[in-house]
């Protein structure tokens, strides 16, 4: 449909937008904030926090400027006095209903409601308090607090779990006042199908979906003299990390970064990147062997599509809602539970440790991550592999804590062992990068050459659109994989949950063919994920993918099967991929769980 | 003085009979649309009767349809509002269970005018006569091939299900009433769009309420001319309202625009029961406003209402005398509408609630003078800001009874008192020694003992205890008990 140029007026000056353009968007382009609760960018719009109200001349009733699209010769006032009267009436409303505990709150100094109220110098409220102790707190998933006493009901939460997730483990609840957001049957979110994803989490704007935090303990741990404390770095948090500490979205600070977590304390500091690497190994090496089952011996058991199983948001997403495609997940562990299991084994091993002294502690851009770590599978060391997952805000909170100065660290590498990464590592933190490391590492096992790609950059699986194809055809195989002469690996990515249901639907209905599918429960992947500095959007993710590309084209070694550590620990602990040891270490099985 | 438009065959016909409604020339507007008139003759001739929605906004129908035909879709939807929900008002419903074919005959013409093949009724489960009623008529024209395939030969199809709507007051709202039909849940949606543009599984959808169905094809029988000139101005043909309160004749009424209030109420309603004063009358539920003593002689129509701070609504009018207590009553209000709302947007799920915090505080004699300021501006903001209609409309009945009856509200503030003697919290039972005999018969009925007094001696009621039931008062033969 073309679109026609409308003229209008928003606080008496003329401007020409775009058709369909909401008078939100048109005051921006004129300088003008409007303020926003439950209107987020990434979610359709719901009008219902009503803070945006504008007045429009000629129409009694004050108008949503996030909702409502611009029309020809409209006159707006964004700061009318009745805008602000009715404004400010709102702010007060839902502060009524808002426990307003403010300095006790998490989101403390990140609260939008707490911002507003600030700047519309909201002073003793005008209306009493409806918030007593009838609310319920969910603390019983190791990822995810709801707190209903905070919540001010914009449903963002609500959106984001069925819109950009089709999960739909949240939704509205009772009428009126007693209106809630929920869980099937009011059950707490560690018994629906939350896939802890944490999406809620970055898009509230309040204290009511917050992460678990597990910051005291780690002090402890820092600070017990008896423990050695191994800290792993994934790779999106380095490209984040800036974000909550007064950088701009898009900075790379891996340096500076582990130069903080020394200063923190941490006896190690360590990289997932190199299990990143691993898994590729592992992975690359699982996918190859699926592939001979299936072409040379023909076997029946055999699962094509194989997929990743590197975020644990999707791993949860499949055991509750395609729990028969529990086979064509990679048996691989994800980079997090690798390292977990090699810190209190092969790392204990060469330093000489015992491993119920270490103290394994990750950092993730991920609150599914700390759901992981408490699974029963993930004790394959004979301990908890990973003891304690912290958000990237969790570190960012731990380095203001401490009072670095982080802006004046010096660059410092990370230490050894397992702590040599490549670029491919690298991108794992960016939604296709799985992909795009497995293809640099498998077409060269299979040929004996890079992948044809400029400067090894596999373009097609990169970018933000939901699902991607790729194909790539391998010629000129080495005697060992001929069997794969000519053969079109067929690849398929998708990133935020809602795109993995409409490509394993494709799937399902045998539309689609595939070799290997990549699924990142994340929109945009782990840069986006739900450990991530608040707030997210697009652009903050396409800024955070750019650094995370970057970070790879500068790396010296860009392909997983050249970490020298990586070699180290086959010929020293593990083997060979696929091997014995591996299997026991580096590989498990999922269930299959409920449908609500 | 009544007219019987809608209502025409309620009471006259079996409804279960399809043959009772034929002879009463049901069908015939349809086969008259069909195969006379193209869709938008049709249509031109609704316009020109001047029909107003009777669901309350009162938009017109003809332009209504017009949109809706005017908007290119493969597939298309009539929809049937049947959510009746204001209190005391069941205008549809005796449509509904008296005459139901013409509820199913004025879809098809709707069907027929904007080019949808397929209706919907989406009506409340708490009418099950009105259901089964429906589902019969539903059957017997099917049988009779008024529903389905090639109607009248035309080659129009067109046929009807029901959807069960659970009571939802807010579900009268047309995209809440959609969500609800689509199995989501029943909250409203900001427009545009509008439902004619993308409503039903987001195709161009057509709801008009039972009334306004009921008149449609009575104006195809009778002619544009004939309803256009029943009624007002603006207000074409007849409203059917539910009088109820303190009102002799309850019941069901069907009167040209026009008709002032004083005919509805103290005509056809027989005026106020045991002769007390008349004080106001509520018309258009919730969302409406209360008219007084000097309402009386205005003509009612869409506008007229408006002007005087109410509205139609869908027709209830609940009559209230001197013993009411105003402030009451729009708390009364108040409360159901913090029932009621759907709870998405801000100020209607938190603003109506303070909104009846405020009142109640006012009612148990705890507010001050500065409350009503306090209590206009929110209302205000609540009617500016809401979502939907029901947030829109709902501090009316605040607005109103403060703008007529203001000295009411000033009594409670600033005097502690309820003129009315209706609000519990700001009266007590006291016995005048002047008349009590010490009979005893007081203190003998009182539930917790609070009346004191020898035989023959004047007794007393300690207040700290008394539950202000009233059981005195009607027992005492004396007179002697009273409320100040």
């Amino acid at each position: 449909m073309s679109k026609y140029t409308v003229n209008l007026k928003i606080n008496e000056i003329p401007i020409s937008v775009e058709e369909g353009t909401t008078i939100l968007k048109a005051a921006k382009e004129l300088d003008f904030r409007v303020p926003t609760l439950c209107y987020h960018e990434d979610l359709c719009v719901a009008g219902n926090c009503r803070v945006c109200v504008v007045e429009q001349t000629g129409s009694k009733a004050l108008v949503a400027a996030c909702a409502v699209p611009v029309s020809e010769g409209m006159e707006i006032h964004t700061n009318s006095a009745k805008v602000r009267s009715a404004r400010k009436h709102i702010i007060e409303l839902l502060l009524s209903e808002h426990n307003s505990d403010c300095t006790k709150c998490y989101k403390n100094g990140n609260c939008e409601l707490q911002s507003l109220a600030h700047e519309y110098r909201v002073g003793d409220h005008v209306f009493a308090d409806l918030v007593t102790g009838k609310h319920t707190i969910d603390n019983y998933s190791p990822s995810i607090i709801k707190d209903d006493s905070k919540c001010i009901r914009c449903q963002r939460c609500v959106r984001t779990c069925t819109e950009l997730q089709s999960v739909s483990a949240l939704a509205v609840a009772y009428k009126g006042d007693k209106q809630k957001i929920s869980t099937f049957l009011d059950h707490p979110l560690v018994e629906v199908v939350c896939t802890n994803c944490g999406q809620c989490i970055n898009r509230c704007p309040v204290g009511a979906l917050i992460e678990k935090t597990y910051l005291e303990q780690v002090w402890d741990a820092i600070n017990d003299p008896t423990k050695h404390t191994v800290v792993q770095t994934a790779p999106a948090v380095r490209v984040a990390i800036g974000e909550e500490l007064g950088y701009d979205p898009g900075n790379r600070l891996t340096g500076k970064m582990v130069g903080a977590l020394k200063r923190l304390g941490f006896d190690s500091v360590l990289d997932t990147d190199f299990t990143a690497d691993l898994t590729i190994m592992e992975e690359g090496t699982e996918l190859l062997s699926r592939l001979k089952r299936a072409l040379v011996d023909k076997d029946p058991d055999v699962r094509i599509p194989m997929t990743t199983s590197c975020s644990p948001g999707w791993i949860k997403f499949i055991e509750h809602t395609f729990p028969e495609y529990l086979p064509n997940v990679s048996t691989c562990k994800s980079p997090q539970q690798m390292f977990g299991a090699l810190a209190k084994t092969y790392y204990a091993r060469k330093k000489g440790l015992k491993a119920q002294d270490i103290v394994s502690i990750s950092i993730m851009p991920c609150t599914a991550k700390k759901y992981e770590a408490d699974r029963p599978e993930m004790r394959s060391s004979g301990y908890k592999d990973v003891d304690y997952v912290l958000t990237t805000r969790e570190l960012g909170d731990m380095i203001k804590q401490a009072g670095i100065n982080f802006k004046n660290l010096p660059e410092t590498n990370y230490d050894s062992i397992m702590g040599d990464s490549t670029g491919a590592g690298v991108i794992f933190g960016a939604t296709g990068g799985v992909m795009e490391a497995a293809l640099r590492t498998a077409y060269e096992i299979v040929t004996g050459r890079e992948v044809p790609f400029d400067n090894i950059n596999i373009l097609p699986v990169r970018g933000m659109e939901g699902i991607r194809e790729a194909k790539v055809k391998l010629e000129g195989c080495l005697a060992e994989w001929s069997f794969l002469e000519g053969v079109e690996v067929s690849c398929a990515i998708a990133h935020g949950l809602a795109n993995a249901r409409r490509l394993m639907n494709a799937v399902k209905s045998g539309k689609v063919n595939y070799h290997f599918i990549e699924v990142m429960a994340c929109p945009g992947g782990c840069l986006g994920g739900g450990g991530q500095p608040i707030p997210t959007s697009k652009e903050i993710r396409d800024k955070r993918a750019s650094a995370i590309y970057q970070e790879d084209e500068n790396m010296q070694i860009r392909k997983s099967h050249e970490n020298p550590e990586v070699k180290q620990i086959y010929e020293e602990f593990l083997g060979a991929p696929n091997g014995h040891k591996s299997h026991d270490l580096l590989h498990t099985h999922y269930t299959a769980r409920n449908k609500y | 003085m009544q007219l019987r438009v809608a209502l025409r065959n309620c009471g006259f016909i079996d409804p279960e009979s399809i043959d009772d409604a034929i002879a009463r020339d049901a069908y015939a507007a349809l086969a008259k649309v069909l195969v006379e008139l193209k869709p938008a003759e049709a249509i031109e001739i609704l316009k020109e009767s001047g029909l107003r929605g009777r669901g309350g906004g009162g938009f017109p129908t003809g332009l209504k349809w017009e949109i809706a035909s005017k908007n290119e879709a493969d597939q298309k939807y009539v929809v049937c509002n049947a959510d009746e929900g204001d209190p005391g008002a069941f205008m549809d419903r005796s449509i509904l269970e008296g005459d139901p074919h013409t509820v199913l005959e004025a879809m098809a013409i709707n069907g027929y005018c904007i080019g949808a093949s397929k209706g919907l009724i989406y009506i409340r489960a708490e009418y099950p006569l009105a259901i089964e009623r429906l589902k019969i008529a539903i059957r017997q024209a099917r049988e009779y091939g008024l529903l389905g395939k090639d109607i009248f030969g035309s080659g129009f199809d067109f046929d009807i299900e029901l959807r069960y709507g659970a009571g939802a007051f807010v579900c009268g709202e047309e995209t809440a009433l959609i969500h609800s039909m689509e199995g989501e849940r029943g909250e409203p949606t900001f427009k545009p769009p509008f439902p004619a543009e993308s409503g039903f599984l987001g195709k161009p959808t057509n709801v008009n309420n039972v009334e306004s169905y009921a008149n449609i094809p009575v104006i195809y029988l009778k002619g544009a001319d004939w309803f256009h000139s029943i009624g007002t101005g603006k207000s074409k043909g007849t409203k059917v309202f539910a009088l109820a309160g303190k009102i002799n004749n309850v019941g069901l009424i069907e009167v040209p625009m026009g008709t002032t209030l004083r005919e509805v109420i103290f005509e056809i309603g027989g005026g106020i029961i045991d002769g007390k004063k008349f004080k106001a009358v509520q018309t258009g539920g919730p969302s409406g406003g209360c008219l007084t003593e000097k309402h009386l002689d205005i003509p009612i129509d869409y506008d007229n209402l408006i002007e005087s701070g109410s509205m139609m609504g869908s027709g209830g009018m609940i009559v209230m005398d001197e013993d009411d207590c105003m402030v009451s009553m729009a708390k009364f209000y108040l409360d159901f509408t913090v029932e009621e709302s759907c709870g998405k947007c801000s100020p209607c799920r938190i603003g109506n609630k303070r909104l009846y915090e405020m009142l109640d505080t006012i009612t148990k004699g705890k507010g001050s003078l500065e409350d009503l300021d306090r209590l206009r501006n929110l209302c205000e903001v609540v009617k500016d800001t809401s979502l939907c209609g029901l947030g829109q409309t709902s501090p009316n009945p605040i607005l109103s009874t403060m703008d007529n009856f203001h000295e009411e509200y000033i009594a409670h503030l600033s005097d502690k008192r309820c003129p009315s003697g209706q609000c519990k919290d700001l009266m007590n039972y006291v016995i005048d020694p002047e008349n009590c005999v010490g009979c005893t018969a007081c203190g003998r009925v009182c539930p917790v003992g609070a009346i004191t007094g020898e035989k023959k001696e004047i007794h007393s009621i300690d207040t700290a205890i008394c539950i202000k039931c009233g059981a005195c008062e009607e027992k005492c033969k004396f007179n002697a008990i009273s409320v100040k």
